[in-house]
């Protein structure tokens, strides 16, 4: 094993609410939903219509611009609505479960047999392919780079956040073939990073992957921060990431043929009352997993972690990339005061409240925003909670300013979201730092190609 | 709480669009979200913040200057007392007298100061910034006792309005707003803010004053070469200079007062250690400096003496740490704080006609932030572009 890459910079927040290691049997829902949403950059293109049948891996929609990136049905049954937005953007595509799990064949192969190609054509053809994800920019993969590895991280270190330890317990064979086709694709190594105080037993014994072992707060997990310690990306160089679940999918439809869109999830939250790990599919309706289940208020319900989940309501579905509901208080009352009070309830990295001195307590935050927004002031705390060898806020002025040279001097390809989210967290001025990263990582986009 | 939650509800509509006050928007927002933490929850990104916000951070700054603010006002009393020749007078004479000299200061920054502050959220319609909070009482503490009213009012509307709102208003300025306040002062009525007889209230009027008392500060004083009266035992030896028993601006005078503040900030994090330390640093090393040079009377003074001298603590502290106008970069936070202590203690040395430098010496180093923080960024771009070369 190689040595242990240790994280000093970061922040884990000890929010109230974790799941318990243990499944519940929760019957699976009658929706299902997939959101164009959850790929940034995505122009979707529908491929079916309120009405039609649909088998598992079944195309919903594909991208409009490159055609054979598709996007697949995750159960079989009928599609019953498409949700649209402003401009007819699409928001989900509905589908109601049949139970039946008729599931298209796309036919096994052996994942150490399988070329390149091949491999590359059935993860396009079963909707696989858009779980793999480049940096920089995390949009999906494109088939005709050549990434410089694929890196998988094995922990997920953000609050509440599940553990990957006990969901892929006993799926040896299936990750295995996972990474297997994942070296198919890259002339580089597929790396792991795993968590130095974890057992990672399965992780630890699969063939054929280099392994990379980080300790420290969070964001250690977050594979860019990863990549950043192991094998920065440079102007013109690309990693490609997965997440483990995925990768078990992918195993799955090589040596199944066909495609599975099983997700463990975990429930985590202060406001849900029983919280553990289910097991459900992609796109899955929540009501099921929060009916009787959530405290009484105004709460917000969260598809992935708190730092960079998407709100999406008391009926909405499970984002593709998650694998996490959070639940919190929304936290929409005014309280008196608040910013002259001792705030013994209240969670600051700063110690402008007393909760510093209250040792490991955990903590129930909520939505509010807890002050107004205001212009840069504070200086040098962005650099606290962000472990790479970039200068956080001078990126973000990069950014503000269109800067196209500074940002990509400072850094901007080592970054997407999740990397800075702990800074928007911290940040004084409660600057909307992850979206204005987005915004820049658009215009990169557009630049360069 | 309730009911006033409820009027505050109640008299809403009439602030919004529409409404009759809806000019009023912003007055009517800054003192709803004083009274109460707005309940504006997270549209996108992360979904829980940092409970701290602007006005805590500024409150904890105003609360950090209240031990300054305080001894300021019992020896503004001392110090007239003083010069009366009645060191004897009752404790809460002096105070009494400190508070009716000082306190008349601190309401006329905050007034004058809010009042702008609040007009231009307005024109802009945006949320009214907290900055003055914390200039509206740094701004009493640099000046003089018996400083005119209406130059303390004029002063802040000059460094609210040339000093901030014309940058864009709080994080957008160039320089200290405060400090702009007693640069103003200081070159447009210098009469009034250098020399001997202004630091004592009630000298300028030259009533009542025993004979041979002088009312100069201990750098005035050491200036033309009295530096006798910094020897121990003195009126300005490093106990009461240390103590700040001696005359001079408001709240610049105790070195343990601003200290107290100090620690409130370095605890609390609001304020950078680094850039305290390396001005302090700086300062230390130019004085030592100076020492083994002793060219003139203000050489000599013992190093850590000059550090309790004049302004030295109180910019050190309060004004160079301001992370608006000051370096934002770590690395240039060193370097900004310690060309500070350097230069405050230069001007302090060569500068005959005002031996006190750490105004300048700030306001200078506020101008050249950006270009410290520039470099330190140049040199970080240059660091990361090596890495690609190593690879390849």
């Amino acid at each position: 094993m190689s040595d242990v890459i240790k994280i000093k910079k970061g922040l884990d927040i000890r929010l109230e609410g974790k799941a318990e290691a243990v499944f519940s049997t929760v019957e699976l829902p009658e929706l299902f939903a997939l959101k164009p949403g959850d790929f940034p950059g995505l122009v979707p293109k529908l491929a079916v219509k309120p009405g039609d049948k649909v088998k598992v891996g079944s195309v919903l929609f594909y991208d409009k611009y490159r055609t054979d990136i598709k996007f697949v049905s995750p159960v079989s049954g009928e599609v019953t609505l498409v949700n649209r937005g402003e401009r007819r953007r699409i928001l989900e595509v509905v589908v109601k479960n049949d139970n039946q799990n008729v599931a298209e064949e796309f036919g096994a192969v052996d994942p150490k047999q399988v070329s390149k190609e091949e491999a590359i054509e059935k993860m396009k053809a079963a909707g696989m392919w858009p779980f793999l994800r480049q940096r920089p920019y995390n949009i999906i993969a494109n088939a005709h780079d050549e990434p410089k590895g694929i890196f998988i991280s094995v922990f997920d270190s953000a609050p509440l956040a599940p553990d990957y330890d006990f969901i892929v317990a006993g799926q040896e064979k299936e990750f295995q073939a996972g990474v297997d086709v994942l070296n198919k694709l890259t002339q580089g190594s597929v790396h792991i990073g795993v968590n130095q105080q974890k057992d990672s037993k399965l992780f630890l014994s699969t063939q054929n992957v280099t392994t990379h072992t980080f300790s420290g707060p969070h964001p250690a997990g977050n594979v860019g921060i990863q990549i950043h310690h192991v094998s920065p990306i440079n102007k013109g160089e690309v990693y490609w990431t997965i997440q483990p679940q995925e990768v078990i999918s992918l195993g799955k439809l090589f040596l199944n043929g066909v495609y599975d869109a099983t997700r463990v999830i975990a429930l985590t939250g202060s406001e849900l009352k029983i919280r553990n790990y289910v097991r459900t599919k992609i796109g899955a309706c929540i009501v099921p997993y929060v009916a009787n289940n959530v405290a009484d208020g105004h709460l917000r319900y969260i598809s992935g972690n708190v730092l960079t989940g998407i709100n999406i309501g008391k009926d909405g579905y499970f984002s593709s990339y998650h694998s996490q509901l959070t639940v919190i208080p929304e936290g929409d009352t005014s309280e008196f005061m608040g910013w002259a009070a001792p705030g013994l309830d209240k969670f600051s990295v700063s110690r402008t409240f007393f909760t510093w001195l209250c040792g490991k307590k955990r903590y129930v935050l909520d939505a509010n925003l807890n002050g107004g927004r205001r212009a840069i002031i504070v200086s040098g705390e962005y650099d606290k909670v962000l472990p790479m060898d970039i200068m956080p806020e001078q990126l973000i002025k990069g950014i503000i300013t269109l800067d196209i040279d500074k940002m990509e001097q400072l850094g901007i390809y080592e970054v997407v979201e999740e990397d800075l989210a702990l800074c928007e967290f911290v940040c004084t001025s409660k600057l909307e730092i992850q979206s204005i990263l987005r915004k820049g990582l658009d215009v990169m986009i557009k630049e360069m190609s | 709480m309730k009911a006033l939650r409820q009027y505050l509800d109640n008299i809403k509509p009439n602030f919004q669009k529409g409404g009759r006050f809806e000019k009023l928007h912003s007055t009517f927002d800054a003192f709803e979200t004083l009274l109460f933490v707005p309940n504006k929850t997270s549209k996108s990104g992360v979904h829980i913040h940092d409970a701290i916000d602007s006005k805590r951070t500024m409150s904890i700054v105003v609360m950090a200057l209240i031990p300054a603010l305080l001894f300021g006002i019992w020896n503004t009393g001392y110090q007239h007392f003083l010069a009366l020749g009645q060191p004897d007078a009752d404790f809460w004479q002096m105070v009494g007298y400190g508070a009716l000299k000082v306190l008349p200061i601190v309401v006329v920054a905050y007034v004058v100061g809010l009042g702008i502050e609040f007009m231009f959220a307005q024109f802009r319609g945006h949320e009214v910034a907290e900055g003055f909070l914390v200039s509206g009482m740094l701004i009493p503490l640099v000046m003089p006792a018996d400083v005119p009213l209406w130059m303390v009012a004029v002063a802040t509307v000059f460094s609210v309005i040339i000093g901030k709102e014309v940058f864009g208003g709080t994080g957008m300025n160039i320089w200290n707003p405060a400090l702009i306040a007693r640069a103003f002062l200081f070159f447009a009525y210098p009469s009034k803010m250098s020399g001997d007889l202004i630091w004592v209230p009630g000298m300028t009027n030259g009533e009542g004053i025993v004979d041979g008392y002088s009312g100069a500060t201990a750098l005035g004083n050491a200036a033309v070469g009295k530096t006798e009266l910094l020897a121990n035992g003195n009126t300005f030896d490093l106990w009461h200079s240390f103590m700040g028993i001696i005359p001079g601006s408001i709240g610049e005078t105790s070195t343990l007062a601003i200290l107290i503040g100090a620690i409130v900030l370095l605890v609390t994090g609001i304020g950078s250690w680094k850039i305290m330390v390396s001005v302090f640093a700086g300062g230390y090393l130019m004085a030592l400096g100076f020492n083994a040079i002793g060219a003139n009377a203000l050489m000599s003074v013992d190093a850590i003496h000059q550090l309790c001298l004049g302004g030295f603590a109180f910019g050190a502290v309060f004004m160079a740490t301001d992370p608006v106008s000051g370096s934002r970069t770590e690395t240039g936070k060193f370097i900004y704080g310690f060309l500070i202590g350097i230069f405050a203690m230069l001007i302090r040395v060569f500068n005959p006609a005002y031996p006190e430098g750490v105004m300048l010496a700030i306001l200078l180093m506020n101008t050249f932030a950006p270009l410290i923080d520039n470099l330190v960024v140049q040199q970080h771009i240059k660091r990361r572009l090596k890495r690609v070369k190593v690879n390849a």
